[in-house]
């Protein structure tokens, strides 16, 4: 990576986050100088070093801290992490943004210090995000994956990156397509009398739903996650949520994977970025289904229950703040472990293709009694 | 039909006529696999390996260092035909014995001795004479000396077959002034030479390494030399004879022993005739097997016999001296590993001595580990009994199973269910006894004693642990040495990307990059 490209005006947040870089290689090299041992500090990206409080209905970090002295067993660690410092300032300088798969490639030029496999740059990237505790969009890197599709009820009010010129999208005029969520969604605007935001967890309910024009008939806007709803995912529905003041319900598969690491992540944010939780998460959101009892209520065909599942459970019991915090989700879990069963959101198809939107969710909507937290 | 001329004649009158004692060399002739002429190859090395036990033997009885001699010449390759010839330095054999010796089988004197050597049946030597004989139809050439100033005698000797007889072809006094005493044997025979693991310079080198204090010369076919030198002047320790003990003796043996012996009463009989039987032991046995101490030997019958036997097995009797064996010891088998597996680490030990159905014995083992050995193979065990290897039926033997029940793991060597260990390592294992039980009389594998197994096992494992710690000593040199390579691949990217971001002058990089060399470079304790 070089620094030659012309220099631009470095924003304000740019110029935050170079003090912050020049800052903790500083303190490297003056402890190297006095021949003191360098140490970089970083939050415990874990649910052991979170809390969660209701009423702010997001992951909180403790505050544990992890310290990385430097000696044999890190140094090549700390030379990586010096390393990807070095990048993203020569990105924010160069107002450029990397994919993490590129920083992992520009890695290759590094000799003995690049990284063998991409999960090892994500890791360093992780690192320096949590200890200067800013995002990584603001260190100049972007993750690859598109953040969500959209459908429904919506303008969503952009801006042309040369004119600067105001771009309205309208969602509900992408046919049997949709409008896709950008990486950074800091700059938009919407316009929306929608009554509530509808975010799946499957993008085959997506498509059935939008295909049949599910938000015409009940006013709403549909969002696919894809499965763990990206970073630039839940900042949108949050966003959305909160300037236009409309409510959020998830409808996931009902199981263990679905419960923590789908609903959770998007309502109350993860345990590996916690230092973020505050902006990326939707702490209004409802589980609406598939609920355990849904399974009993609409007599869905099931499979049963993997090892790793009843883990997962028992892990969510013991460990998981959020659950924790929610009787009725540890009903519910408890419910479903017992059971030893799961059933997915298509699992509803035994009804008839259409029974999901003629009867499932007119009826889930009718009432919140059924719905978890 | 029976005639009437032979009208008083039975069948079995009839057959009497035919039956006939069989000599034991006829015995031989047609059973030579149960004394380890079963192929050509075998043959050979059986062969020279009798000769080479009785020229150890022999030189051990006179306390002198042996060397040894010997030499496989190449008759005619096609049909397999070799002449073996094996001197010793020994105390050579007086001139009247050495027809028997050599052409008399079942001649000896140390099958009836309680005492550890390396030959017991005494079967050996002549049978290897006989075996020569029967494949080329060669009389053997035996040459002895017995003193500076005593005449050398040549034999020619032959076996009479039908009457386990010595046949004199030749015998003459020849000039043989190369040795004040000594034993030379030349046998011709028809056998198959090869090398490798059970080659006969593999038996050689074996029989190097279990006794360091001889030197032994081999002489191979193409005539190519190798020496294996003598590495310590410590002769073995002198086997003490000793009587047997009650419990390693049969009812049958106890019979016969009852018979033979000189002891006039049973009180007497059991003092003189074994080891450990105190006049104590002697009243508890007569007590429970309702026999008088008293009662002449010679009338006991059968009866009282296996009463008396009976009683011995519920006695309890003090162990049988153990101080008649005589082990390698430690620091000679390492001196035997080191001069001929060249390895990066060497270990043994020897175990005190035990007993196995009232017979001493004693275990010790050695390892040679890396170096040389090839890393990519199996484990080698080397087994000795009484100092002699053995090279055939190692799956048989008490020491493989040992061995493969030994879990190797422990000591930092990967091992596969029911195989040897797979490392560069060679595992010796020697056995001596006053009676080594081995499965047959080709001795060439220990019976499965659980006394025996166990000493065995706790033997490598002494070694094993030896080996682990140097094992996890050099695993740890080489992490240290794999961090220190690990700090120099990494010191100049921290000094590099410290440089690029603030900007610093080659200079100050430079002395990043001392600094934090000279501080992961001091020891441990300073680095904090």
């Amino acid at each position: 990576m070089t620094t030659n490209a012309t220099k631009k005006k470095i924003d304000k947040i740019g110029k935050e986050t170079i003090n912050l870089i020049d800052g903790s290689a500083k303190e490297t090299f003056d402890k190297i100088i006095k021949n003191e041992t360098p140490e970089m500090n970083f939050p415990i990206r874990s649910l052991s070093n979170v809390k969660y409080d209701p009423k702010k209905g997001f992951f909180e970090l403790l505050g544990k801290l992890k310290t990385r002295s430097l000696n044999v067993n890190t140094i090549k660690a700390f030379a990586q992490t010096l390393r990807m410092m070095k990048l993203s300032k020569d990105l924010i300088s160069a107002d450029d943004i990397a994919t993490k798969r590129e920083a992992y490639y520009v890695s290759k030029n590094w000799g003995d210090a690049r990284f063998k496999e991409q999960p090892e740059s994500d890791t360093v990237m992780d690192d320096i995000e949590a200890m200067f505790g800013v995002n990584r969009e603001k260190l100049g890197f972007i993750p690859e994956e598109k953040g969500g599709a959209v459908a429904g009820k919506l303008v969503v009010i952009d801006k042309d990156k040369d004119s600067g010129e105001e771009i309205r999208i309208d969602c509900t005029r992408f046919g049997s397509g949709a409008y896709s969520v950008p990486t950074s969604v800091e700059h938009l605007k919407f316009e929306t009398k929608a009554k509530f935001i509808l975010a799946i967890e499957t993008s085959g309910m997506f498509e059935r739903l939008n295909k049949h024009g599910y938000w015409k008939k009940s006013n709403c806007i549909l969002i696919s996650m894809g499965g763990v709803p990206t970073r630039a995912c839940r900042r949108f529905i949050r966003r959305l949520s909160d300037e236009k003041n409309i409510p959020v319900y998830a409808f996931c598969d009902g199981d263990m994977y679905a419960f923590f690491n789908i609903y959770r992540t998007l309502k109350v944010g993860s345990g590996n970025a916690a230092h973020l939780n505050e902006f990326f998460c939707v702490p209004k959101a409802r589980f609406i289904g598939i609920t355990p009892q849904d399974i009993i209520d609409y007599k869905l065909p099931t499979h049963p229950l993997k090892d790793i599942d009843v883990k997962r459970a028992k892990d969510a019991l013991k460990n998981d703040p959020f659950v924790k915090q929610h009787k009725s989700w540890q009903k519910a879990i408890q419910q479903q472990v017992k059971s030893g069963q799961r059933a997915e959101q298509q699992a509803l198809a035994k009804w008839g293709l259409n029974y999901v939107m003629d009867k499932y969710l007119p009826d889930k909507l009718k009432s919140d009694k059924t719905w978890l937290p | 039909m029976v005639t009437k001329s032979s009208k008083n004649e039975t069948h079995a009158d009839r057959l009497a006529k035919e039956q006939k004692t069989i000599s034991v060399s006829q015995f031989f002739e047609r059973n030579r696999h149960l004394l380890g002429f079963d192929n050509p190859l075998k043959a050979l090395s059986t062969t020279i390996k009798e000769l080479v036990d009785n020229a150890l033997d022999a030189c051990q009885e006179i306390t002198i260092l042996p060397e040894i001699l010997v030499q496989i010449q190449e008759k005619d390759k096609k049909n397999g035909r070799y002449v073996i010839i094996v001197e010793d330095n020994g105390p050579g054999i007086v001139k009247e014995q050495i027809p028997k010796v050599f052409a008399k089988l079942l001649y000896g004197s140390k099958f009836s001795k309680m005492q550890q050597s390396r030959g017991q049946q005494g079967i050996g030597v002549s049978a290897s004479v006989l075996y020569g004989q029967l494949t080329t139809g060669k009389s053997s050439k035996i040459t002895s000396k017995i003193g500076k100033d005593k005449p050398a005698h040549f034999y020619e000797l032959h076996i009479d077959i039908n009457h386990n007889e010595p046949e004199i072809v030749q015998d003459k006094i020849i000039e043989w002034s190369i040795k004040d005493h000594g034993t030379r044997v030349e046998i011709e025979l028809e056998g198959k030479y090869q090398r490798g693991r059970l080659s006969v310079e593999e038996y050689v080198r074996q029989t190097a390494i279990s006794n360091p204090h001889a030197q032994i010369t081999f002489i191979a076919p193409d005539n190519e030399v190798t020496k294996y030198k003598r590495v310590t002047e410590q002769l073995p320790k002198e086997p003490k004879e000793i009587k047997p003990h009650p419990y390693g003796v049969e009812l049958g043996v106890l019979i016969r022993m009852f018979k033979a012996t000189q002891a006039k009463t049973l009180q007497h009989f059991f003092t003189t005739e074994f080891s450990r039987v105190s006049p104590q032991v002697v009243k508890e046995i007569c007590k429970k097997s309702g026999v008088s101490p008293t009662t002449k030997t010679q009338s006991i019958n059968h009866q009282e016999a296996s009463n008396i036997f009976d009683a011995i097995k519920t006695t309890k009797i003090m162990a049988p001296p153990t101080n008649c064996l005589s082990p390698i010891t430690e620091e000679i088998l390492l001196k035997g590993l080191k001069k001929e597996v060249t390895a990066e680490f060497y270990t043994s030990t020897t175990r005190p001595p035990t007993v196995y159905r009232g017979m001493p014995f004693q275990i010790e083992c050695g390892f040679a580990y890396g170096g040389d050995l090839r890393a990519d193979e199996l484990a080698k065990l080397m087994r000795f009994a009484n100092r002699v290897p053995l090279q055939y039926m190692q799956s048989a033997c008490a020491i493989s199973k040992a061995t493969l029940q030994t879990a190797w793991k422990n000591y930092g060597l990967s091992q596969s269910k029911g195989a040897l260990p797979s490392a560069p390592i060679v595992i010796a294992v020697h056995i001596a006894s006053v009676w080594v039980p081995f499965t047959s009389e080709s001795k060439e594998a220990i019976a499965h004693y659980p006394e025996i197994v166990k000493e065995i096992k706790l033997a490598i494992q002494e070694c094993g642990r030896k080996l682990g710690v140097y094992l996890r000593r050099k695993k740890r040199d080489a992490e240290t040495e794999r961090k220190k390579s690990y700090i120099i691949k990494y010191i100049p990217h921290v000094g590099e990307a410290l440089q690029e971001i603030l900007e610093i002058t080659d200079t100050q990089k430079e002395k990043v990059q001392k600094l934090l060399k000279a501080k992961f470079e001091a020891p441990p304790e300073e680095q904090k």
